[in-house]
């Protein structure tokens, strides 16, 4: 059951590569867990340390404080690749609660919102406001679908209806599809003739 | 019954014949499985999960499992670290708990998920194939609707059969003309990935059609669907042909007998329709396709083998120019190659190993080199061995090793070390995918077998032309 979800005001962190892949956000190697637990230590490893596993001195996401920075604003085409849900586990263990990017890629998304992990799109010159200004402060409101950076207007953005019930009022997916069963029997029935 | 008097796409009739419930405004459809592929890698947190709610898996019959990701490729199977080896055995007590029928150590089915399914005929056309794993589009190649899920959703798979899907947009590539002699499917496929660019088909599910597609045979076919996922397509499907039902017939779990004449009429319906509409539409001339290679960390950063590097047009791109060791507006075949790895679900089958073959055949992998050919399955394995290709790879001084996904995901020890370079066969060139630091550039398995030689990225025509001559 995925964490609920209804709003969030925290500030920003800001990654602005395009691109930023699967394997970036977990190395593959640390994908040997049969878990979901304590993948957050291995967020972004290969960015955070060096090859003996010494920390990285001047990355910021060996310091970043997770109880104030909960909204990561990523560069263009975010978490593209593999469909590994160690992705969003190792981001919500290490904190994050949100992304935003322009794009973010389909298996991601779904995966993300399944663990309590918001991502929103954004248009190119809001997302380019937010990089221009990293660790500010953004008010989420999933209710209403508003995004309010500082204090300018509210931005609307989108999120599906299902995925948005299931994290405001804790619907579990697969709960609702077990209810489903006589339909799915019936199907099988149907096809079986 | 809904009635489908509009012309439909071939993913259209897919999609429409496996929906149990279909979407709302408020809710997504309920999308029948008719096979769930597993591995070691995203399944165990799918188990724990079901157990926990006390369900079971509602049809091992239509799920089947296999190791492939953490597994070792040596002969003395030495894994990586102890949870690599834990892992197998978890995937190992599941599939025995709840009566799924895993490929193991010990059968001679075993091999990386996507080569092995369609070697059984448990692939088929018109169905939908999902596994924990985003190269599982490869399944496309058969006219199937086969795409990759989270772990989330695999448990979902083994509980209820079913998927939670709105239906995604439709794009059709269309390849015209013939691709030139010496020219590959995996040329091909780099070809439309650099087309569609890294995330234009994000929401899409492609279909691939034309003349240079038709003429792919089904290992060719299943190269270019694999890759789908590197432009962001969910799945990149081939309307089935009679290469699709002469690859099936007399395979394991296709159907048998009049059964199997029965299945191949239904089969061929899956065509998509004259007057069918696409959301997105995109033309290519096979004919100017020559052998490609990527120069940066993105699989739609290729270029054809011997062309300058395109000018960096962003932060991102200089920094994967920089990180590759390349230069702008030159070629890439300058800088020495380090490891050369034949194999993986993209490009680890018998015509990709013969491809090698039939250009290292004779001659030696450079000293500086290391070249790596791992089979896809054991029956690949079976198949290369029955052909002798091994003795080719071992004579030119490659290794032979076991099935796996190897070092195209690098979890099961199989590295490339920090900063060395690789021609790999493989789907991902993202920094450190091959290993932390690796630097890797995807090519076609008969332009790593010529990179080995050279010791620096090569037209295997170079070589090709030369065994016509002889």
């Amino acid at each position: 059951m995925p964490e609920r979800f209804t709003q969030l005001t925290s500030r920003t962190f800001v990654l602005p590569q395009e691109s930023i892949d699967t394997d970036q956000i977990i190395p593959a190697r640390f994908l040997t867990t049969t878990t979901r637990a304590g993948l957050g230590a291995k967020a972004f490893y290969d960015w955070r340390y060096d090859a003996d596993g010494a920390p990285i001195a001047d990355q910021p996401l060996n310091t970043l404080d997770t109880t104030e920075h909960r909204i990561l604003v990523a560069g263009d085409n975010f978490a593209c690749g593999s469909s590994r849900e160690h992705a969003p586990w190792a981001l919500t263990d290490y904190g994050f609660r949100a992304v935003i990017s322009t794009s973010i890629a389909d298996i991601f998304s779904s995966n993300a919102l399944k663990n309590g992990l918001l991502p929103i799109t954004v248009d190119p010159e809001t997302h380019e406001r937010l990089l221009a200004d990293p660790g500010g402060r953004v008010a989420i409101d999933l209710e209403r679908q508003e995004l309010t950076i500082g204090n300018a207007p509210p931005i609307s953005f989108a999120v599906e209806p299902f995925a948005r019930r299931c994290l405001i009022e804790g619907v579990d997916p697969l709960g609702w599809l077990t209810d489903r069963m006589p339909q799915i029997e019936a199907f099988e029935r149907g096809r079986a003739l | 019954m809904p009635q489908h008097d509009a012309p439909r796409t071939l993913f259209d009739k897919v999609w429409d014949a496996h929906m149990v419930v279909p979407e709302t405004a408020d809710a997504p459809g309920v999308l029948y499985v008719d096979l769930h592929l597993v591995h070691e890698v995203t399944s165990p947190q799918a188990f724990s999960e079901i157990e926990a709610r006390g369900l079971k898996v509602r049809r091992p019959d239509r799920t089947f499992a296999t190791l492939d990701h953490s597994t070792p490729t040596d002969s003395a199977r030495s894994y990586v670290t102890a949870e690599a080896k834990s892992q197998v055995a978890t995937l190992e007590r599941n599939c025995a708990k709840h009566g799924i029928t895993l490929a193991g150590w010990d059968s001679g089915d075993r091999g990386v998920v996507h080569v092995m399914a369609p070697e059984l005929g448990l692939t088929q056309p018109g169905t939908v194939v999902v596994c924990g794993d985003s190269h599982t589009a490869t399944h496309g190649a058969f006219g199937a609707l086969a795409f990759g899920i989270g772990t989330s959703e695999v448990g979902h798979v083994l509980a209820t059969q079913c998927l939670l899907q709105r239906k995604p947009k439709r794009m059709r590539v269309t390849v015209d003309g013939r691709l030139q002699p010496g020219v590959s499917a995996k040329d091909l496929t780099l070809a439309v990935i650099a087309a569609i660019g890294f995330g234009g088909g994000s929401g899409f599910v492609v279909e691939y059609a034309g003349e240079a597609i038709r003429a792919l045979d089904m290992e060719g076919r299943m190269t270019l669907c694999n890759m789908s996922i590197e432009a962001g397509a969910r799945a990149g499907m081939i309307a089935p042909d009679e290469k699709t039902i002469a690859y099936l017939r007399g395979r394991r779990h296709a159907p048998q007998g009049e059964a199997f004449e029965r299945a191949a009429e239904r089969w061929l319906s899956f065509a998509t329709d004259d007057g069918a509409t696409f959301d997105k539409e995109l033309r290519l001339d096979a004919d100017a396709i020559t052998p490609m290679a990527t120069f940066g960390t993105t699989p739609d950063a290729a270029i054809a083998i011997g062309a300058n590097t395109p000018a960096p047009r962003s932060d991102s791109e200089r920094k994967a120019l920089a990180y590759m060791h390349f230069a702008a507006n030159e070629p890439t075949t300058r800088e020495p190659v380090h490891v050369v790895f034949v194999g993986s679900c993209t490009n680890g089958r018998l015509s990709d190993l013969r491809a090698a073959a039939d250009v290292l055949r004779g001659r030696k992998v450079a000293e500086s080199v290391r070249m790596l050919v791992v089979p896809g399955s054991e029956a690949v394995k079976r198949d290369a061995e029955a052909e002798g290709l091994h003795r080719i790879f071992e004579a030119a001084g490659a290794e032979w090793r076991q099935p796996g996904c190897s070092m195209c995901i690098a979890m099961n020890g199989d590295v490339v070390p920090p900063g060395k370079l690789a021609v790999s066969t493989s789907n991902r060139n993202f920094e450190g995918r091959q290993g932390k630091g690796a630097r890797t550039i995807l090519a076609s398995p008969a332009t790593a077998a010529a990179s080995a030689i050279a010791g620096v990225l090569t037209d295997p025509r170079v070589f090709t032309r030369e065994l016509e001559d002889a």
